[in-house]
């Protein structure tokens, strides 16, 4: 369970956060969604500990994210923001492999070898895994990044965006695997995301923002509704049930 | 394959070691060395020191361009560009006015490798407040705060009438002094390097970036801490010794990420191979090239560097913005 308690952000006199006050329960997917600059990516980075809260506290299961010592965190929480650009030239088996640095400092035993195959093959990556990240299309170095937070092995996952740069196959693939992580391997998801088509047929729980603020929360069948996606995306939506899922329509 | 290729590179370098030990303005060879008392002598004091010095150096200075590199994430960078060098030099000019002529070096090094502590900081600090960070404003930085702090450097030289000794001291980058009991603080160097290689999992944590860093629970204050101090030490000692050598820790880590990538773990043994083994052909070919006098290792790396260095401009210009 994550208690997000009165957080507030501010960047100079704008208001990026204002007292959030909510919590999220453990276990299956949870979504974040919102328009744009709604505070969605800053509330998943202080929840990971990425960036600080001006005021206000959050715990995850029962750690305080900015007391707790971060390598204690990094067992229990792993957070993969949306623009990840570094420099290293790094195989995919490589990066992944990081993803095992809290419990192992970098010196990987035949268990580590054994969860990073693991990881490998849910993102569908082992053909791929001697290959230079650099060399890799935006969508293969996403799963890749995926599979390395996922390698973390931790109860909580927090990802931004993380169908960016995916085609149709590889997003439905992704939130596949995403649910299957939910369900079989008992993590906690959370997922900031913009197709709320994807939120609303994957999530169990979903967390509407506009403008700092936390709007509307609750399971898919709550916040699939045309008066509350109007208000929170101030867009004309109707809804329609295809094959027992809710399906916004927005498009014209 | 990986364990031949680390064979071959030893190999290749003892040959070069070797080598080093039978070239010199002496005729000293392995039958002169059983039989002439002064071969011996010269053997021992000389050149067994100055081969020993040289490897230490290039690959210590390679190691810690690397660990600058990785600190700044950027690719165009090592101490003498980020006003490191610059600031060891200050430090040691300082030593001069300030101290009898008599100090000893270690104190120098103290001084010298504490001044690029502090430079180095200062880059960092600077570096924090540039929002806009291309691949080539970070060197650009790291050469204007270079240029102002030998400004001063020179300014003080000149006033208090060292220049001569200074530029001696600093930018000699010369072997040839070299001898036993001049050079041992370089084993410190060594000793920094095998510490970088003990923590080099860090580095490549640090080298993805401070969310990739935070998220996997590196201490990145901690890196940071660890990787400025191999760097100024280095730096230090090395200025203090031999001087000022350009470039080497700029193409090597550059050679050895484009062939290796940069699991640092996995590329630091090539790295202070290649370095060791770039400075002694350097020392080398400075050594044969005007027979009996010498070019200083630092002049002949300065040609070969920049030689390296536009090559790998020119063919991964692609590359270094990645």
């Amino acid at each position: 369970m994550i208690v997000i308690d009165k957080i507030k952000k501010c960047y100079d006199d704008t208001v990026i956060l204002d007292n959030i006050t909510t919590t999220i329960p453990r276990g299956g997917i949870t979504s974040i969604i919102g328009p744009n600059g709604a505070g969605k990516s800053t509330l998943l980075s202080i929840i990971g500990r990425l960036l600080k809260a001006d005021t206000g506290t959050i715990n995850v299961s029962g750690l305080d994210v900015v007391t707790t010592k971060s390598d204690i965190l990094a067992k229990q929480l792993s957070i993969l923001r949306q623009e990840n650009q570094f420099n290293s030239r790094l195989t995919v088996e490589e990066l992944v492999g990081f993803g095992r640095y809290p419990y192992t400092r970098g010196r990987l035993t035949a268990q580590d070898d054994e969860k990073i195959s693991q990881s490998l093959s849910f993102l569908n990556l082992l053909e791929l895994r001697h290959r230079y990240l650099d060399e890799l299309s935006g969508g293969q170095r996403q799963r890749a990044y995926v599979a390395m937070v996922l390698c973390q092995d931790t109860d909580y996952v927090l990802l931004d965006e993380p169908l960016n740069n995916l085609d149709m196959k590889h997003a439905v693939a992704m939130m596949k695997q995403l649910r299957l992580a939910a369900d079989d391997l008992g993590k906690t998801i959370i997922l900031v995301i913009h197709d709320i088509n994807f939120a609303s047929t994957y999530s169990d729980y979903i967390l509407a923002m506009k403008k700092g603020a936390l709007c509307y929360q609750g399971g898919p069948k709550e916040i699939m509704r045309a008066d509350v996606l109007q208000d929170i995306f101030d867009t004309p939506v109707r809804i329609r049930e295809i094959d027992g899922q809710l399906i916004a329509m927005y498009f014209r | 394959m990986k364990s031949f290729n680390l064979f071959i590179s030893i190999l290749v370098l003892t040959g070069l070691s070797v080598t080093s030990l039978f070239i010199g303005v002496s005729d000293v060879t392995l039958s002169s060395i059983l039989s002439d008392a002064e071969m011996r002598y010269i053997f021992i004091v000389s050149r067994v020191p100055r081969t020993i010095a040289l490897l230490l150096a290039g690959s210590a200075l390679s190691v810690a361009g690397l660990i600058m590199q990785i600190l700044t994430q950027n690719r165009f960078i090592e101490p003498s560009i980020a006003g490191t060098t610059q600031s060891a030099g200050l430090g040691l000019l300082l030593v001069m006015i300030l101290a009898p002529a008599t100090v000893s070096i270690f104190v120098k090094m103290i001084f010298a490798s504490l001044f690029a502590l502090l430079g180095t900081a200062l880059f960092m600090l600077i570096l924090r407040k540039i929002i806009l960070k291309s691949a080539l404003i970070v060197p650009i930085v790291g050469i204007m705060l270079g240029s102002v702090i030998s400004a001063i450097t020179v300014f003080l030289a000149m006033y208090f009438d060292l220049l001569q000794s200074l530029w001696a001291w600093i930018y000699g980058g010369d072997f040839s002094g070299i001898l036993q009991g001049r050079y041992e603080l370089l084993w410190l160097v060594g000793l920094l390097t095998l510490f970088s290689y003990w923590v080099a999992d860090n580095f490549t944590v640090a080298s993805m970036g401070r969310e990739f860093a935070i998220n996997v629970g590196l201490n990145h204050r901690k890196v940071m801490t660890m990787g400025l101090s191999v760097i100024a030490l280095t730096t230090g000692i090395v200025i203090v010794v031999v001087g000022l050598l350009p470039f080497v820790g700029l193409i090597i880590p550059n050679l050895i990420s484009l062939k290796m990538g940069d699991n640092i773990r996995k590329t630091i043994p090539y790295v202070c191979l290649s370095g060791a083994g770039l400075v002694l052909l350097c020392d080398m070919i400075g050594r044969v090239i005007i027979r009996p006098y010498e070019i200083p290792a630092s002049t002949i790396l300065g040609v070969i560097g920049a030689i390296i260095f536009l090559y790998l401009l020119i063919k991964q210009a692609g590359y270094a913005k990645h």
